[in-house]
Formats: C-alpha cells, structure tokens, sequence
C-alpha cells in the first residue's frame, strides 16, 4: 500500500488499469460485440450466459486452493474431471439414473480423483518450480493413460457384454458419445439442474439482495469492532450498495410489469446452491489451520519448513482437493450438457477454466472467489459473443470460432507474461536497491 | 574378486547414466516392436523405410531445439511459431505461382526473414518472462497457431490450388503435388537398398542442417550461447551478453521450425495448415528428449538419436499395434503416454525452483 499512495490521482488511475488490464479488454470486447452485432437479443445472450455460468462455475472454482498453496494454475484439474467421467461411465454402465445416480458418481468419482490429485501432487513437488507445464503435460500423459483405458483395457481385460449400448459393437472399448438419458427416464440428464428451478429474473432479485445483506452485515460488523474504511474501499463500498439497490429495483420492476427479461430461461436452484457451499467452504478453509498453512507454504516454502510445517504433504493435501472437486465440477457440468463426449469432454476444460479465472483478475500467485465468479461471466460471454462479431464483421461465424480460440490461448499466454514481467521487473528493482 | 564385481556393476550403472533412462527404455522398446512386428509377418524393410523417412523428415523441427535449450530457455515450446512461418511462406510461394524446386526454393527464401523477425520479438518476450519460459512459450505458441487460423481464413489469396471451392480462406490441407513438389527432396538422388528405399535428398538436407547447428555452436557465438545457458552468472561475470545470446538461439530456433515444417510437408505431400501445428511442439521436444538431451543441456548427436528412435517406435507401433491389438486403434493412443511421459519425466529432472 505504502507506494501506492505516494503516487497522484493519475497514475493510480493508471495503476488501476495496468492491474486489471485483462479484464478490461474482455468487458470492452462484449460491449464492442453488443454494438456491432444486431442479431444477439439480450434474451438469447441471458439464456446462454446463464446456462454456462452454472455449468462451468464449480470447475473455475477448483483452481483456487493450487493457486493459495503456491502451486500456480492446476491445469492438471483435467485429470479430475477424468475421474469425473470414470464415475459417470460406471454409474451409466450400472444403469443408475436420477438423484441416486448422481449422488453415486460424486461418491465413486471421490477416491478416484484423490488417487489421482496424490500421484499428481507428487509430481508436482519433484517438478517444483515448473508446476504449470508440468500440470500441462501431465492432463496430456493421462488423457492417453483415460484412452487406453477407455478405447482398449475395456473388454480386453475388463469383460463386458457386446450388446450394452455404451460398448462398441465389436465389444473392445467405450463408445465415442453417450447419451446420459433424462432423468426421468432413469438417467442422469438434468439430474441436478432440474430439481427446482425459479424464473432468472427471480433469482437475480434473490443474488441482489443477498448480496445487499452481506455488505450490510460487513459494514455493521467493521462498525462495531471500530474498524473503518479507507477511502478507496468506501467508494467501492457505495459502489456495490448502489449497484444492488439498483438491480434489485430493476428486478422487481420486470417482474411486476411481466417484461420480456421473464421469458429468460430458468435458474437451476440445485445447482446453485451447491456452488454457494463450495464458495463456503473455501472461504472458511481458509481460516482452518490447513488454510494458513496453504497461504504460508505459497509465500514461502523455506520458512513454512523452518516453521514446521510439512510442505510437501501441504502441497499434495491442495491437489487432491482441487483434483476432486474439478470431478465434481465435471459431473456438474455433464448432467447439464446431457451426452457425455467420452474422449472429448474433458480436453479442454483445464484451458477454459484457467482462462476463465484469469479473465476474472486472478493470477498465477492470487485468486479468489470473486476472480472466479467475474471470469466465469466475462469469458462465457466473449464466447457467446465472438461468433456474431465473426458473422457481423466479417459475414463468417468461423471467424468467430478460430477467434474465441484465439482469445482463451492468447489470455493465457498475455496473462502470465505479464505477470511473471511484472515480477521479474519488481524483482530486479529490489536487487538494484539492495545493491546500493 | 569382489573389486571386479563392484567395478562391472559400476560400470554398468556409469553406462546406463551416460546412455540415459529415456534413450534406453525407448531403444529397448523399439526393438522389442520390431522383434514382434516381425514376428507377426510385417516385413521388416518396409517399417525400416517408414522410420527413415519419418525421422528425415521430422528431423530438422527436432534440431530447432538445441539452441534453445542450449541457451538456456529451455525446449522450445513455442515451435509453432516458426512453424506458420514456414507455412506462410509455403503458401505465398504457391500464390507466386512457383512449382517444384523453385517452389521450395522461394518457400524457404520467404520464411527465414520473416522467421528472424518473429523469432527476434518471441526472444524478446523470453527475456522478459526468465523463470517461466516453458508454460509462456507453450501458450505463445497456441495463441499464433489460432491467431493464424484467423489469417489462414482471411487471406486475399486467388490460386485455386489453395482456397476452397467456395467461400474464402485457404484450404486445411493443401496437396503439394499440385505445385509438383510432393516428395521433391526425398526423391532426390533415391536409391533402393535391400528393398529399402532411401531418401537422400531429405538425409541431405537433415545432415547439411545439423551441420550448420554444430558448426554455429562452435563459433565465437555459439560458444558464447551455451556458456550463458549453463551457468549465466559466470557467463555475465565473463562480460557475456546473455540476453543476447538468448535472442539470437531462439531466432536460430524460429528459423529452423520454418525451414523443418517445409521440408517436413514435402515428404508428407501435404501442407497443412490451422489448428495442425498446435501439438507439434510436444513431439519435437520428446524427440530431442529421448535422444538424451535435459531441458537445459542439449547435442546435435541428442537430436539425431533421438529423432531416429522416437519416430521409429512410432512408425513401427502403427502397423504392429493394429495386428496384434485387431480391432482397436491404440497406437495413437502409446504416443500421447510416451510423449507426454518422457516430457513429465524430463520436468522432474529439471533443477532448482520453488521458493
């Protein structure tokens, strides 16, 4: 904070942007979406968002713990949803459909992701330093390791009946696609998102003034221990009560006057909540004496051992659960997708969920819920977006499609440099000082 | 007596660190292959064709990564840029309307300045980022491949040898005997040897390319490379410029994977373009690897070994895999778990790190 404050309003503005620079450029890529492309109605672009946020959110939230515990971003978290898929293939295979289906793949896919996150975690710890790449290469080693079980082991050594409709017609291997089946009819589509649903505009009101309440429940709660704000958290502060104040207004006026905002798909509650007890969890995690060890070990890991803490198992603790929870963001994700891609499904997640927390304003050394939640959003909608720029600027939805590719890499790739320049550059300054 | 013992058993424990776990396990398994493809009736001079052809052709995009492991960046995971260099230059040669030799000639004349450009700035953006070399250059890679897609897609080009029967773009393979140049190099001075077919031009030009690499780290330059990779403090004590030095071996690097990916698709017959060089990074470098290069020393010899022994158990596990596993298309399969474990295997090897 200290030179921060040295600095005059300019630069601090400057210091703000240079902070969030990715962001920015996401949030002006959607408004410059918005404006050249007509054919998107803020009603298609609402059921799209929606869908993919409560799809994709429990996967971006997996990559935190890693980030705490100095490991960097885990795009390892393919290998969970690996396990993820193992646990749907089983539970298919076995024919369990609805509720206990689903609850029977969280449980199966459990010990099958903390296998993995340990042996993953260990690699880590003898490739400390390089833990990205590593995590890189290592969804790439076991996707061929998921292949040869999926494509060959099954039905070679596993014995399984030809005429299952998972099993290919020679009966060596697992089809390419499976269908989950509606939950109805004892399948596992929907399984989770279609318990209760509410109208969207009904739970952006219920968001609104939750979130309403937490900042008030903040602000009482800094009054009575005498705690008081900076200026800069104060206008943040207005910032967010106006901001709710005035989605909540907004709500209630669609509701009221039956405006077209309630023909947006509905909100799967389920899964909702079930993303607000991850949140929980984390944050509460983090006052655990495994939480402090996480933030110490990802300062330090010579005085986490100095202090007696034991880095290593600290470490691969933080993998596992990161591990299991991207299975369980995977079965998420695929009772709302209804077929599972068998060799396909899991490819890129690890990609998309880390561009996704980047956009959000985490980094390799920083990443929260917040990060997560704002990422998830903006990301999805460049998604949404960049087809219909594509169609509308250049008359190619392709366009669109080789550039949203482009736009997760680059993220990615522009991201970390800068971060690691960033640092580097901090880091020499600090040197030079030292020397003088 | 026992002195004897311990000294074969030292000496075998010496070799197998000189030979190197990666180059051994492969070796023996490639063997192993082709003992079984044998027994299996797959005649042996045609696997030993493939593996040739296969390793000249893949050989100099494995070459492009001494110096930048020599210079201590690391393996370059950032091969594709160089490698859409080399494509645009495939194609705007096609445009100009070249065939054959000139074809080639024009290709590689278009790519190489266009490579040092883009190698220089890549260089630059590694300085900026020491310490994190790998993970950024494997995702600068990945952000020019699709950021190509998009130029591969919006290029004004006319020739009808490359664009689709309708709309724009540029086709996602583009046959080269169109321009007659499928083959032009392999075919060059090709001679059969007990049924074996062997493609000079290619084992030329791989040969006259490692050359260069050896010679270029024997100059004053070169010298000055390697020294900066393996120990920059005493490289900079010594008035080195390292950061230069790292320039100049990623721009060596950058040319190479322009000049390798053309000469790789005129012995493929096809230049492929969009999303095909995304991975191709990931081969090379285990290539190199098996060879018994680290990720931060590296030999021309590593690159040759390797290139020979890597593409060789993948040629010959094709053919074997789909006769003794009928049925199933495993092969694929055995090179993502090699590749991608011997790179893992590599990683844990890799010194320092953590904070």
């Amino acid at each position: 904070m200290g030179p921060k404050l040295k600095t005059g309003g300019k630069s601090k503005a400057f210091y703000w942007i240079s902070e969030n620079i990715v962001t920015l450029i996401f949030v002006v890529f959607i408004v410059f979406g918005f404006a050249v492309s007509k054919g998107v109605s803020i009603n298609f672009f609402l059921n799209e968002l929606s869908d993919r946020i409560f799809r994709n959110l429990f996967l971006v939230l997996s990559l935190i713990i890693p980030v705490i515990a100095g490991l960097g971003l885990n795009f390892g978290i393919v290998v969970g949803a690996m396990a993820g898929q193992i646990a749907i293939v089983i539970v298919r295979y076995l024919n369990i459909g609805g509720i206990t289906g689903l609850l029977l793949c969280f449980i199966v896919s459990m010990p099958i992701a903390a296998l993995f996150g340990y042996f993953t975690g260990k690699l880590y710890n003898k490739t400390k330093g390089q833990e990205m790449i590593a995590s890189l290469i290592v969804g790439y080693f076991a996707n061929g390791l998921y292949q040869f079980l999926f494509l060959f082991v099954v039905g070679t050594f596993i014995k399984v009946p030809k005429v299952h409709p998972m099993i290919n017609p020679n009966g060596i291997g697992i089809r390419m696609s499976i269908d989950l089946l509606k939950a109805e009819d004892g399948g596992l589509k929907y399984a989770l998102s279609n318990i209760i649903k509410v109208p969207f505009m009904w739970a952006v009101l219920t968001i609104a003034i939750v979130i309403l309440a937490l900042l008030a429940f903040r602000f009482l709660n800094n009054k009575k221990h005498g705690k008081t704000f900076t200026k800069g958290q104060q206008i943040a502060f207005t910032l967010n009560v106006a901001a709710s104040i005035a989605v909540i207004l907004f709500s209630i006026y669609a509701i009221a006057t039956k405006s077209s905002l309630m023909k947006v798909k509905e909100v799967p509650v389920v899964t909702g909540i079930v993303i607000i007890v991850l949140c929980i969890a984390t944050e509460l995690l983090g006052k655990t004496k495994l939480g402090q060890d996480f933030r110490s070990v990802g300062q330090s890991q010579s005085i986490s051992e100095v202090s007696g803490i034991n880095v290593n198992r600290t470490r691969i603790i933080a993998v596992m659960i990161s591990t299991v929870l991207a299975a369980w963001g995977m079965i998420i994700y695929l009772q709302d997708m209804g077929t599972l891609n068998t060799y396909g499904a899991h490819t890129n997640i690890g990609m998309f969920a880390v561009a996704s927390i980047l956009v959000g304003g985490a980094s390799t050394s920083k990443a929260s819920i917040k990060n997560a939640i704002i990422g998830v959003t903006l990301f999805n909608a460049m998604f949404i977006m960049s087809p219909e720029i594509g169609q509308a600027l250049f008359g190619q939805a392709m366009f669109g499609e080789y550039f949203r590719t482009f736009m997760a890499y680059g993220v990615i790739g522009a991201a970390l440099a800068l971060y690691v320049w960033k640092a580097n550059t901090k880091g020499k300054q600090s040197l030079d000082s030292k020397e003088e | 007596m026992e002195t004897l013992k311990d000294r074969e058993k030292f000496s075998f424990s010496d070799l197998l660190k000189r030979i190197g776990i990666p180059t051994l396990f492969i070796g023996a398994f490639w063997i192993l292959v082709l003992i079984v493809g044998v027994a299996y009736d797959i005649p042996l001079n045609t696997m030993l064709e493939d593996t040739i052809k296969r390793a000249g052709m893949n050989g100099i995009l494995v070459l492009a990564m001494v110096p930048s492991i020599q210079s201590g960046t690391g393996p370059n995971f950032a091969l594709p840029i160089g490698i859409v260099c080399g494509l645009f230059g495939t194609v705007c040669a096609i445009e100009f309307g070249f065939t054959g030799w000139g074809w080639l000639a024009v290709s590689i004349l278009i790519s190489i300045p266009i490579a040092v450009v883009v190698g220089y700035v890549y260089g630059k953006l590694l300085n900026a980022v020491k310490g994190s070399e790998m993970t950024i250059a494997t995702y600068t890679g990945f952000s020019t491949v699709a950021l190509m897609c998009l130029a591969w897609l919006m290029i004004p080009f006319k020739s009808k040898k490359m664009g689709w029967m309708m709309g724009k773009g540029l086709r996602e393979t583009i046959q080269l005997d169109a321009v007659d140049a499928a083959l032009i190099l392999n075919d060059w001075g090709s001679f059969k040897i007990m049924g074996v077919k062997i493609p000079t031009g290619l084992l030329l030009t791989f040969g006259v390319a490692c050359l260069l690499v050896w010679l270029f780290f024997r100059s004053k330059t070169g010298i000055a490379i390697s020294a900066g990779g393996a120990n920059p403090g005493f490289a900079r004590s010594a008035g080195l410029d390292i950061d230069k030095g790292r320039i100049i071996a990623n721009v060596v690097s950058t040319v190479l994977a322009a000049v390798g990916i053309i000469v790789f698709s005129q012995s493929f017959g096809y230049a492929q373009l969009y999303n095909a060089p995304l991975m191709m990074a990931f081969g090379a470098v285990a290539a190199v690897l098996i060879g018994g290069a680290t990720a931060q020393r590296a030999k021309v010899s590593h690159v040759i070994i390797g290139v020979f022994l890597f593409q060789g158990l993948m040629t010959t596990a094709l053919p074997v895999a789909n006769e003794v596993f009928a049925g199933t298309d495993i092969s694929e399969t055995l090179r993502m778990i090699i590749q991608n474990g011997i790179i893992l295997y590599a990683l844990t090897q890799v010194k320092g790190g953590g904070k």
